[in-house]
């Protein structure tokens, strides 16, 4: 009885992967210990698995240091990548007079001028943030401005000619017709906000009480500690599926009733 | 068999809706996509617009719409302009050539949208929506969402909403074309009576020369290279029409002169 749920989409979506994991997992043990390969040059899943034990409460604040300013990061380029994005349907001119500048902004690497906004901001868990933001502000700013421009011209006749005002158009048929991409960027963008954070981190170097995973990383390297920096490592990327995964749950609710993208094959 | 309230019957003396004076369309591009046009549609008519692709047929329909203007001559609507039309006893509606139905939307909320958007209570409009859902035979669907109807379904959602605001004139650019041929002669039956029933002007765009003479009390041949008006044909058959009509020897003679007018104005068109 238990065979057709097995063989179903969403089984194999979850078992497919577990499995795979669990099999790197196993050959990277039985490697490591059929080597010998030294700890402090490559440590073993289960070497890693008793730090993150022994060590999980430092790890985790520092985990949720620098989730905290992945979420700001995020939620900061919500609203302005979308606010941006309402700018630039108003009007071909501002759109092509600004955007460049967002590519720009995008092109440029965080590295490159993380020091410039951490010397300029003096607050340092601000200036993390703002890096993380810079970061993951395009996706949302280009995704949500095609949506609101590719709308059913159809429809937008069918509004003109029902003499719809352009607040009414705007509520009743460009949002709603962006949402899928406006979601689409929401993915990307919740993904480059952690690795912005942590990249912010990392060239911030910030010490004391709140540091992030990034700070981790780096202490365990210079200690040879690198079970701990495995572990760091570990918990980043969790928080980073976590994320994503938290997108295509938000994306199903509000687009689930009627968008292809989640609406099943069968009907 | 003639009915004595047939429209064809009442003659030219009823009030013109559309009035449509030497307007032409030249696209920016310098497509010349009709010439000069005159034609008067009046009341309670059903006027069919056939012809090849590319005789203008659909742009005609849009200078009538007033989705885009003429570049030359003018349009009267109930002999005033564009302004006055959206008026009670002056209203148009626009069905598509695809349903054009919003997939985030319930039907009903599809159907309800022009009188949202002139601001009509719900209340109010709930029996509206009711009644035209009613009227396309769609009574038990108002809380499905268009993908989960068949394309026919779908483009009787469009005609629900279309029939929601009491239009007086009614212009449809190929509702059918897309459709099997069983569907498309079962919603041309439903039509024909709706049509009937309301009194609607409607200007109907179409490529099926059954269609045309089933549905029509006058039907307008147009020829490309620019559009222009070939020949205009009155199908002077009673209503409401039927299956019978479908079957009968009058209806394939309508359609045999139809065909050869249009084979006529597409050897004009390859001579040019």
């Amino acid at each position: 009885m238990t065979r057709p749920f097995l063989q179903s989409e969403a089984a194999m979506s979850i078992i497919a992967p577990l499995i795979v994991g669990v099999v790197i997992v196993v050959i990277w043990e039985i490697g490591c210990r059929a080597a010998h390969v030294p700890i402090f040059l490559f440590p073993k899943p289960s070497d890693i698995a008793l730090k993150l034990a022994s060590d999980w409460t430092t790890l985790l604040g520092a985990l949720g240091v620098t989730l905290r300013i992945a979420l700001q990061a995020f939620v900061a380029s919500i609203l302005i990548g979308t606010l941006i994005a309402f700018l630039f349907v108003q009007s071909r001119a501002i759109e092509m007079s600004l955007f460049p500048y967002a590519v720009l902004l995008q092109v440029t690497p965080i590295v490159a001028i993380a020091p410039l906004i951490i010397i300029l901001v003096k607050n340092t868990q601000v200036a993390l943030t703002v890096c993380a933001t810079v970061v993951a502000l395009f996706p949302v700013i280009s995704n949500t401005t095609l949506g609101l421009r590719s709308v059913d011209p159809g429809l937008v006749s069918l509004f003109r000619m029902n003499k719809a005002g352009r607040l009414q158009t705007l509520w009743r048929l460009r949002i709603p017709s962006a949402l899928p991409y406006f979601f689409g960027g929401l993915r990307i963008s919740s993904g480059l906000a952690l690795i912005g954070a942590v990249v912010a981190e990392f060239v911030a170097g910030t010490g004391g009480r709140s540091s992030g995973l990034a700070y981790e990383i780096l202490q365990s390297g210079f200690q040879l500690d690198i079970p701990r920096m495995f572990a760091a490592l570990l918990l980043i990327t969790l928080a980073g599926v976590g994320l994503f995964a938290l997108m295509v749950v938000l994306s199903k609710l509000a687009l689930g009733q009627w968008h292809e993208s989640e609406v099943g094959a069968e009907t | 068999m003639l009915a004595p309230s047939d429209p064809t019957k009442i003659g030219r003396d009823l009030a013109p809706v559309v009035e449509i004076l030497s307007a032409d369309k030249v696209f920016p591009n310098g497509t010349r996509a009709l010439a000069p046009i005159d034609l008067k549609i009046v009341e309670r008519e059903f006027l069919t617009l056939i012809g090849p692709s590319g005789c203008g047929k659909s742009t005609l329909l849009k200078l009538i719409a007033n989705l885009i203007e003429p570049t030359d001559g003018r349009i009267l609507w109930w002999s005033g302009g564009f302004d006055k039309v959206g008026t009670t006893d002056r209203s148009l509606a626009f069905v598509f050539q695809d349903p054009t139905l919003m997939p985030w939307a319930r039907v009903e909320t599809n159907v309800r949208l022009p009188l949202d958007l002139v601001g009509m209570p719900k209340a109010e409009s709930r029996a509206r929506v009711k009644d035209a859902l009613a009227r396309v035979g769609l009574e038990g669907f108002a809380r499905h969402h268009p993908r989960q109807l068949s394309g026919g379904m779908r483009m009787r959602v469009s005609i629900a909403r279309s029939l929601v605001t009491a239009p007086n004139l009614l212009l449809m650019d190929e509702p059918f074309g897309a459709l099997d041929e069983f569907t498309r002669n079962r919603l041309d039956a439903d039509l024909v009576r709706l049509w009937w029933e309301r009194k609607l002007t409607t200007v109907f765009v179409t490529h099926s020369i059954y269609e045309a003479v089933f549905l029509s009390t006058r039907v307008v041949v147009m020829g490309a290279r620019p559009g222009h008006i070939f020949k205009t044909m009155t199908i002077d058959e009673p209503h409401p029409r039927d299956e019978g009509f479908r079957n009968s020897p009058r209806f394939s003679e309508h359609c045999r002169v139809l065909s050869a007018a249009l084979t006529e104005v597409s050897l004009e068109q390859m001579q040019r």
